[in-house]
């Protein structure tokens, strides 16, 4: 651990995608130590070190391993999340292109603790390089006696895969990514049963995001409580927040769960350009429902998010400063999902599209009166009533940022109708 | 067993069933398009949003499994709010085409729309261009713009006709349904995608444009393509019969019979009906007049068929019959007692197999395409083919005077010559039946009979279900039920029987065949029974019927 306190910057800004550099931050201990453990020692450890799922939804982590049945008759597999897509989000690049060894040591643990002898890294099909860099890290790792057959000399055996996704963002819904990840169409699957029963192959599977398994050495190493003590009551240890957007300094910082977002904003990523404003900020990736400005003294984590009505998703910040025409942000949102939306259920299928078309037209001069009116609805309409949560996030984000920012929308739609109806030839003529 | 409670009423339920089929028990209505028993539950058309008391979201009734104490509404607020919401989705992309629609009477868009819909659109933008017309098989057109991605057909194929042709491809409101490169719709059960289709996306080109559902008239039948004997509906259209070129059956549909073809029929079956009103149909008597074929009547035809028995048996010359397995049970029995009890004869051979081994599968599809083979078998008759080759062989050497054919075409089982020199040998060949084939050509007497949607009946399958056919349409021409042209004959020689309807001829078979003892019209309903050799029905399966046939009329 570096002085500043973080935990895998050091990691990353050290190129630990390659062994020998690796070894140097203690690199494999803690998975020597795991392997000495009892499975639900090592569980119970992940359990009192509050690690919850950094991907989106902030499952806590050993409850979720904990899930797995004891003496299943069937193989129990261990999937990585790495299908990083979510606009703002760009923390797990990073962790898998440089601090690639700690992700395979974390797989270790988490294999070990869960009974999977079989590892898929499940990684979207853009990160071309990232993917090529894990795939020499698992090389090293298998030549080193790592990975394989004795696993560290010890008994367990573990095997570790990459697969490449194709490019769909609803893979990164963990069963779209199995259902992918066995070939089939990425559509969500309905729940329960859910993975940790019957998930891959049928078969009981633990999906974990990069980051969450690549914090697990180090709570292994200096154990629960130093990880726990260092977030906030319910979420423990630090996390990667995303920033971009209007900001001085864009990029992804390691700091505690529960650091405020005006310290985030000003302090770590420099404040906003040329000293302007700030219009609103997605807490979360663009399908957390966004914040006004007088909400920012909000910190970031999962619970305290909550109370407010957005959420901490996969911490992507998202900064827009006072120039920003909201419209048009949510235009780009709602476009996004109607461009993933994965086609199987109806509202967010319909529904996406339905928005995203009533956007590009006011964005292109033709709004209506009832527009807005429409998109609240329509968003209301599509949420809860999905499989999975990108039709949620789409119904959330077309709600919230009217439900914020409707003066704004109100203001757009007055002044665009009023143009409107200047060109119009039929007005000039009367008038 | 969980108890749950749904729009107030108390139920108790199977447990591991969902609350969509908890609801189809109790007869409660809630709507669904991807939801189809026969197959698999992907809860994605989400129609059948329920609210589920204590789960905070509203709840798919096709995939939510029952559990005790579960309260469950329907009707309220939040859930009609739900249903109507996805229905505007659903319709955001649809064409709205009704009027030119094959699908319009019987599409859940409409039904839905005017139950749980009566919304005025809000929706104002273009909809969203998809294909149109695109003939994916040898029977079906698809239209993608009507097509709610259900994925009904989709699974049909993947799970029963396990032939996987179909999928969906792109994505969002741009996904299409299509067959995958290279593969068409061909599979021998492909149109069931169009009967389990809830809109109007997948049609089929036999039924395209024909006429509307509304002026169809449905019958219960039973198919008579194979032995297999899949339940199923006669669509007639005697309302607007120019809409239908000629043709007096419009289509037939499969009827759900769980204990023989659940939902589905074979498309060999499905289209087995055209020799109803084919070209070669015979709706005329006739006789043989200097060499040639020529139209007569029964008035004429009758007292000379008559005459040539008479003599036949007064003279101590043998006469021989060749019944057939698609004769109804009523036809076969009322046969074998006048053959018998006045004609002296004992030898009822019923069976030619034909030259080449026909398709079957081990599905629905079976080698024997005769509906009755197995009734013919219970009745008495020798359903061995060699028997009939026998029938051939003494009418070739002379010892049969008169031959009485039932339906066949002898050269579709024997070689030609052996056919003519039999056909020769008998000094009077009657033919009856309802369509012209080669044995037709070379007989005596043409008597035309009914085809099965013309008459009342059973027949028995392959498993020994007897099972009952309706009249869906007036027989054709001069044509007459089997039974009623021999009850005829039976009225001027030897001993008269004493039928007026088929139901008669049934009561009189349960009486004197063992096999069928206990039954009854009634009692056979729309799911039919199970005769055994040992006259005993199995067990349960009366009352089984009796509450099939409740259902069915619910």
């Amino acid at each position: 651990m570096s002085k500043n306190g973080k935990i895998l910057t050091p990691l990353i800004e050290n190129d630990c995608n390659l062994l020998e550099n690796y070894k140097k931050f203690k690199g494999y201990e803690a998975a020597k130590k795991a392997l000495k453990m009892s499975q639900d020692e090592v569980i119970e450890e992940v359990q009192k070190s509050n690690l919850r799922g950094l991907g989106g939804a902030g499952f806590p982590t050993g409850r979720k391993w904990a899930f797995i049945p004891k003496n299943s008759q069937k193989p129990v597999y261990l999937v990585i999340n790495c299908d990083e897509s979510e606009p703002g989000t760009f923390k797990d690049k990073y962790i898998v292109s440089s601090a690639t060894h700690v992700l395979i040591e974390g797989i270790i643990i988490a294999s070990y603790a869960i009974g999977a002898h079989t590892c898929y890294i499940y990684i979207r099909g853009e990160y071309v390089e990232p993917a090529r860099r894990i795939e020499a890290a698992i090389k090293e790792a298998y030549d080193a006696g790592i990975l394989g057959k004795k696993v560290l000399g010890t008994d367990f055996n573990l095997d570790v895969y990459v697969h490449r996704g194709a490019g769909a963002y609803i893979c990164g819904e963990e069963t779209a990514l199995l259902n992918s990840l066995e070939g089939k169409k990425g559509w969500p699957r309905m729940k329960p049963p859910f993975p940790a029963i019957e998930g891959l192959f049928r078969c009981p599977t633990i999906v974990n995001n990069v980051e969450t398994i690549a914090y697990v050495p180090p709570i292994i190493q200096n154990g629960p409580k130093w990880f726990a003590d260092m977030g906030t009551e319910r979420s423990g240890g630090m996390r990667f927040y995303g920033i971009s957007g209007n900001v001085n300094k864009p990029g992804i910082y390691e700091l505690p769960v529960g650091t405020p977002l005006r310290e985030m904003i000003y302090e770590h990523a420099g404040g906003i350009p040329g000293g302007k404003a700030l219009k609103c900020v997605v807490p979360g990736g663009v399908s957390a429902p966004p914040l006004r400005p007088d909400e920012i003294d909000v910190p970031m984590d999962p619970d305290a998010l909550a109370k407010i009505g957005t959420m901490i998703g996969s911490a992507g910040i998202i900064v827009m400063d006072e120039d920003t025409n909201l419209v048009e942000m949510l235009m780009a949102s709602i476009r996004f999902y109607h461009h993933e939306s994965c086609a199987q259920c109806t509202p967010c299928r319909e529904g996406t599209g339905w928005l995203d078309k009533i956007l590009q037209r006011m964005l292109s001069g033709g709004a209506r009166e009832r527009d807005i009116d429409d998109l609240y609805e329509i968003g209301d309409s599509i949420f809860g009533n999905t499989i999975c949560p990108l039709g949620d996030s789409a119904g959330m984000v077309a709600k919230g940022y009217i439900d914020k920012f409707r003066g704004e929308f109100e203001a757009y739609l007055s002044k665009s109708i009023a143009a409107k109806s200047a060109n119009s030839p039929e007005l000039k003529k009367a008038s | 067993m969980p108890t749950i409670t749904i729009d107030g009423k108390e139920l108790t339920v199977e447990k591991g069933k969902t609350i969509i089929q908890a609801a189809d028990e109790a007869g409660i209505d809630i709507p669904r398009y991807c939801y189809h028993p026969g197959l698999s539950i992907v809860g994605q058309c989400r129609i059948c949003l329920v609210e589920v008391e204590k789960m905070p979201k509203l709840q798919v009734a096709c995939y939510t499994p029952v559990m005790d104490g579960m309260v469950v509404h329907t009707q309220s607020e939040r859930a009609r709010k739900g249903r109507k919401d996805v229905l505007e989705f659903l319709l955001v992309n649809h064409p709205i085409d009704c009027p030119v629609c094959d699908q319009a009477g019987e599409c859940f868009l409409q039904d839905y729309y005017m139950k749980f819909g009566l919304y005025d659109s809000k929706m104002l933008e273009d909809k969203n261009k998809k294909s149109k017309a695109v003939p994916i098989g040898k029977h079906i057109v698809l239209d993608s713009e009507r097509c709610i991605l259900c994925t009904r057909c989709i699974r049909f194929c993947d799970e029963v006709s396990k032939t996987n042709e179909l999928g969906i491809f792109h994505r969002g409101d741009h996904a299409e349904l299509l067959p995958y490169p290279g593969k068409t719709v061909d599979n021998p059960y492909s149109v069931n995608v169009v009967d389990i289709c809830p809109v109007g996306a997948l049609t089929e080109k036999d039924f395209r444009f024909r006429t509307r559902v509304w002026y169809l008239d449905e019958t219960n039948s039973v198919c008579t393509g194979c032995s297999t004997g899949c339940n199923i509906e006669v669509h007639t259209n005697k309302k607007r019969e120019y809409k239908n070129e000629g043709r007096r059956v419009t289509r037939l549909k499969p009827r759900f019979n769980k204990d023989v073809n659940e939902y589905w029929i074979c498309d060999e079956g499905r289209y087995s009906f055209t020799y109803v009103d084919a070209a070669d149909r015979l709706g005329v008597v006739m006789k043989r007049v200097k060499g040639e074929l020529q139209e007569s009547t029964w008035a004429e035809v009758m007292p000379e068929v008559l005459t040539a028995l008479q003599s036949a048996k007064e003279n101590n010359k043998r006469i021989a019959v060749l019944g057939s397995p698609k004769m109804t049970n009523e036809d076969l029995f009322a046969l074998k007692k006048f053959a018998s009890q006045t004609l002296g004869v004992s030898q009822m051979p019923v069976t030619v197999l034909p030259k080449e081994k026909p398709f079957s599968d081990d599905f629905l599809i079976r080698e024997d395409k005769n509906p009755n083979t197995k009734g013919a078998g219970y009745l008495g008759y020798d359903t061995d083919h060699k028997a009939t080759r026998k029938l051939l062989d003494d009418c070739a050497s002379g010892g049969v005077e008169l031959l009485i054919i039932f339906h066949h075409d002898l050269e579709a089982g024997f070689e030609t010559e052996l056919v003519k020199s039999a056909l020769s040998g008998a000094k009077t060949v009657v033919f009856v039946g309802s369509n012209a084939n080669t044995t037709s050509a070379r007989a005596t007497y043409i008597l035309p009979s009914c085809t099965y949607v013309e008459k009342e009946g059973t027949f028995t399958n392959f498993a020994g279900r007897v099972q009952k056919i309706n009249r869906a349409i007036e027989p054709l021409g001069d044509s007459l039920p089997e039974w009623t042209i021999i009850r005829n004959l039976s009225r001027k020689i030897g001993k008269a029987l004493a039928y007026f309807e088929a139901e008669d001829v049934f009561k009189d078979l349960t009486k004197n065949t063992a096999a069928f003892s206990g039954m009854s019209y009634s009692a056979i309903g729309d799911g039919g029974l199970v005769a055994e050799e040992n006259g005993k029905l199995k067990q349960g399966d009366a009352k089984a019927a009796a509450q099939k046939t409740e259902t069915a009329t619910a």
